[in-house]
């Protein structure tokens, strides 16, 4: 198995060459469905260039560089880093809408920023150290 | 910790979420966390995300959000100060003048929360609040990348593999003290306010280590 790493959180998938997953796989990990026009999330589609995606798998690690976004993996190859780069960071946070995110509590429930439209928030972070 | 002032904010709707940016995980927050017997959320973030999506650099800061969900005030210091800079190191004490004036610019925070929370006050205007949204450069994404990296690695014991990444980011993001300090705290608990932090300070020079939040009116 392989991990991927994102800012949506972990997922294992199965891996080949690299990172070439399953269009499923990949959707599931990154948010971006392979399409006859390219590769697709919301309303965007970016089109492939010939060898990125071929008998239903995509090469992630390719894609994600096309995108602009930078990539890292572990010496062993066991686990990627898709990072976000410079154009997606001011796409998120020029139109001012607050980046959702979801994390546990101390109990490991999970809450969403989101669920609190309708009421102001005030985010504030900490650490012990 | 922020129990007194979700007790005075409540009323309003305003929801506080404390967010624990701890990459040894809960256990090393729950403490706190147990003690403020909250009422509002006090989440645990091990990877940072929030940090990395809202492009904070230190702790403590703050992001206040509307109820359009619309950042109105960009990643700022939650009232702390420099005044901690000119401590004594031996006794580990301030003058008495620096502690006021640290206290003094705390409540002053905590009055603007306030305000903002029944009023609106403060709130900042589309235009100015993207003036002052953080650095976003190719070498910060960069950095992002490889503190994630870096966290996973530790995490897994992979503690050589996982510096190496670890001081990457610092590298790229060097104003980043929430990347430095966290590595630092997962080498050994303690060092993320040891000698090698004070000499980081120290080479900040007129730099401010705690940018003081700027309330004129715009």
């Amino acid at each position: 198995m392989t991990t991927i790493l994102t800012d949506r959180g972990d997922a294992q998938v199965e891996a080949s060459n690299g990172l070439s997953v399953s269009a499923a796989e990949a959707e599931r990990a990154t948010g971006w469905t392979l399409k006859p026009e390219g590769m697709c999330r919301d309303e965007i589609c970016v089109p492939l260039p010939s060898g990125m995606a071929s008998g239903g798998r995509v090469d992630l690690a390719a894609f994600w560089r096309h995108l602009g976004n930078p990539v890292l993996s572990s010496e062993a190859g066991d686990v990627w880093m898709l990072g976000t780069g410079v154009e997606a960071r001011r796409a998120a946070l020029e139109g001012l809408e607050a980046p959702d995110f979801t994390l546990p509590d101390l109990a490991g429930k999970p809450h969403a920023l989101s669920s609190l439209r309708g009421r102001k928030v005030f985010l504030a972070t900490w650490a012990s150290w | 910790m922020w129990q007194q002032l979700y007790s005075e904010i409540k009323s309003t709707g305003t929801m506080i979420v404390a967010i624990a940016e701890e990459s040894r995980g809960a256990e090393h927050a729950r403490q706190w966390i147990e003690a403020a017997k909250a009422e509002y959320w006090c989440l645990i973030d091990t990877d940072h995300r929030v940090a990395d999506l809202y492009g904070m650099v230190n702790v403590p800061q703050s992001v206040w959000i509307d109820e359009q969900g619309r950042i109105v005030r960009p990643p700022e210091t939650t009232g702390s100060t420099d005044h901690f800079r000119r401590m004594d190191l031996k006794t580990r004490t301030m003058a008495p003048e620096d502690q006021e004036a640290r206290n003094a610019a705390r409540v002053a925070y905590l009055d603007a929360v306030k305000a903002w929370a029944t009023t609106g006050k403060h709130a900042m205007p589309a235009n100015a609040a993207r003036k002052r949204l953080p650095a976003n450069t190719p070498d910060i994404a960069q950095a992002h990348a490889h503190f994630r990296l870096g966290v996973w690695l530790r995490a897994q014991g992979r503690t050589a593999e996982a510096d190496r990444h670890l001081r990457e980011a610092s590298r790229l993001h060097p104003d980043s003290w929430n990347m430095w300090r966290q590595a630092a705290d997962l080498e050994e608990v303690g060092r993320a306010s040891g000698p090698a932090f004070w000499q980081r300070v120290q080479a900040l020079g007129d730099k401010p280590y705690y940018p003081p939040p700027d309330f004129t009116p715009v």
